[in-house]
This record gives C-alpha cells, structure tokens and sequence, in this order.
C-alpha cells in the first residue's frame, strides 16, 4: 500500500483567452518496481501509479500511462492553452486502485 | 563556388572552436546566479575566509552543476528535496512518543530561522563541538524526554532540512576560536590526511583538482553550505555525514561513521570553508 501520497499542482489562477500555461504536477509517491528484493531476498511487490490525467471542464489535456521504470514522486510540468474559465482537474491512479484527485480554477479575465 | 564552399567550411570549423567560449553568462553553469521563488538571494562564490590559505574564491556546490540541474533549485515546488520538508514540518508539531514536541518550545520552524548559518558550534553545557543533528537530538532527549532520532536517518536528515530550509540566504558564519579551536584543527588534519588504498585525501580532489572531471564527474570544491542535499543519483535527501562516508568509501578506506567525533571535527572544518557563502539546502545535486 501506498503510503503518505500527497499531490501537488501548481496551476496560475488567471490566464488571458487563449494564453498558453504551464503547469507543474508532482505526487508524492514511492513508486516501487517490482524488480527490487528486500532484505531477506523477497521480491518487493510493485506498486505505482499507472496513470496520470489532465483535464479542462472535463476535456483531456493530457493522459499519460506511467511504467515501473518512472522514478519515485513522478513530476510532469506541460503546457496547456486556456480557452475560457474553468477547473483544471488532475487524477492519479494508483496500483492499488486508490484514486487521487485535485482541481485548481483558472479565470480569463 | 569553390570559395564561398570554403568560407562556409571555415565559419563552421570557427563555431566548433568557439563554441565553449561563447556560452553566454544565462548558459555557463558557473556565471548564473541562484534566486530561489525569485526572492531569496544565494551567495554562490564569495572571497575565501582568512584561514583558507590554497584558495581564493569559494563557490558552492550550485555553480559546478549542469543548468537543469541548477534550474531544479530555483523554484521549491521544482526541488524534490522539498518532500522531506514538508515530512518535518508535520513532525515538528507531532509527539514525540510522550505528548511532547519540537512545537512545545519552539511556536514555529520559522523561529529557529538562522540558526544553521552557526552549526556546528560549541555547546557550553555538553563540553563539545556539536552538529544540527547533535542539536535536534539534544532537544528530543534533554529537554523533550523523548528518544533519540538515528543521526543518519530519514526523520533526522529531513528535520536537518527543514533548519537549513528556514535559514536560507543567511552566511554560513561557524567559529572557529576560542573552544572549538581544537575541533577544527582535528577537523583540518582528517583534511588533509590520505585515506584508503587510493591514498587520497579531501584536499586531492577538493582542493588541488576542483572544476576538474573525475571520469565522469565535475569535482566541486565539496562545501557544504547546501546540505542536506537532494541527490539525483539515490534520489533522496543525503546528510552531510553521509556524504562524508561515500567520499571517504570511494577512497577504498573503512569510514567513519556519520556523528562520529571525527565527523563532527571535519564537518565543522569544512563549513568554515564555506565562511561567506549562503545557506542553500535543502539544494539538487547529482
């Protein structure tokens, strides 16, 4: 099980019509592989998030599946145009089936 | 034709040639400059300190590594060590293990602002040099009643990160008279002495061959000033103890053990190398 998973976005709160903005994600998390042994020669169950999903009043932006090989607390930063206002939302998936959620407005004014 | 084929092959071969000498100031790692969340001004070369007789200039650790790497450190939300941070703020107001915590004297992190420009400082009441680390320790068993932290474990580098995190920007300032003089010299002569079958002592690479490459490596001048590091390598926070024993591992020696007096010593030699230079950890490093 996952434990201590935080996400983190950082979104700008206000963008001109059709202003291309960068956001930065990074969750934090273990992201173990499944190809490591512990102590006594185990094998460490995998346990990562598989998936990651950007979406603007409900349009994907980006969806991107995540392999074992992704280092531990994943950060992606993209771009995205900003046509109207509206939330931005963020979801992870995890191994476990935990599904992690955050949402940030952003206002063209 | 023929010509102009020729001036075109001789402007190209002139770009090559030049090419390390025309990287612009924002392109060579060693001329930027570090602001982190664009307000915290960091001192990242400074004239070396009067006792420091082979340099000087001292630069810290930032200005020896490639931009992206640099470009890590300059935004907190970009910097992963800022993880570990966050882990001891939360422990910093939780218990102990018997209703006490850091929060029960100390109102905020904040308070302790400072604080690590001056460590490792001699303490009157235990007699001896002592590092952050020994510090923190010294509140959770004497003044909270609670058990110690390992020196070189998770819930202490990242307490070590957060006073290093809310004393960014201030100079390292250690002193080096008065009773901490005999520590230092211990500290200068662990320094300069050889380790290990590869016989090689702090000052062989630090010193004599910084801004060099070791194979692969660029050799910093090994200050300090920006521990705890987050390392790319191991990808998390690394202690300076830590840092000490791979060195002197890599140098095919038995180490030290980090929080062993002879760490103490040479930790607070080399801060005093740093004299000048800004607090910068918790920084990226490779």
């Amino acid at each position: 099980m996952a434990e201590n998973v935080t996400p983190r976005v950082r979104v700008p709160s206000s963008a001109s019509a059709g202003e291309t903005v960068t956001i930065k994600t990074l969750i934090s998390h273990q992201m173990e592989s499944g190809q490591r042994k512990d102590d006594a020669g185990n094998t460490i169950p995998r346990s990562i998030i598989n998936r990651f999903v950007a979406a603007f009043n409900g349009e994907t932006v980006i969806d991107v599946t995540m392999e074992p090989a992704i280092s531990t607390n994943p950060y992606f930063e993209f771009q995205a145009k900003i046509p109207e206002s509206g939330t931005m939302s963020f979801t992870w998936y995890d191994d476990d089936g935990s599904v992690y959620e955050e949402s940030k407005e952003i206002t063209v004014g | 034709m023929s010509r102009s084929f020729w001036l075109g092959g001789c402007a190209a071969s002139a770009l090559i040639i030049c090419g390390p000498a025309m990287l612009t100031a924002q392109e060579d790692p060693a001329e930027r400059s570090l602001v982190i969340n664009g307000e915290i001004e960091i001192v990242t070369e400074a004239d070396a300190p009067a006792h420091l007789e082979n340099l000087s200039t001292i630069r810290s650790g930032w200005t020896f590594r490639s931009p992206e790497t640099q470009t890590m450190q300059m935004d907190d939300f970009d910097n992963p060590a800022t993880l570990g941070v966050e882990a001891a703020r939360a422990k910093f107001s939780s218990d102990l293990g018997n209703g006490e915590s850091c929060a029960s004297c100390h109102e905020a992190p904040e308070e302790l602002a400072g604080v690590r420009a001056v460590y490792p400082k001699f303490d009157e009441s235990a007699g001896e040099v002592q590092t952050i680390e020994m510090q923190i320790n010294e509140c959770i068993t004497d003044r909270a009643g609670a058990e110690a932290w390992d020196y070189d474990k998770t819930d202490m580098i990242n307490m070590s990160a957060l006073m290093s995190f809310v004393s960014r920007g201030e100079a390292v300032n250690v002193a080096i008279d008065g009773p901490a003089a005999e520590t230092w010299e211990r500290g200068k002569e662990i320094y300069y002495t050889r380790y290990g079958l590869l016989e090689l002592s702090c000052a062989n690479c630090h010193e004599d061959n910084y801004d060099n490459m070791i194979r692969a490596d660029h050799l910093s001048q090994g200050q300090v000033n920006g521990f705890p590091t987050y390392r790319l390598k191991n990808a998390k926070l690394n202690s300076v103890h830590g840092r000490f024993k791979g060195c002197v591992r890599d140098t095919m020696a038995e180490t030290f053990s980090p929080g062993s007096p002879e760490f103490v010593a040479l930790e607070l030699y080399v801060a005093s190398r740093g004299n000048g230079l800004s607090v910068e950890g918790p920084a990226v490093r490779n």
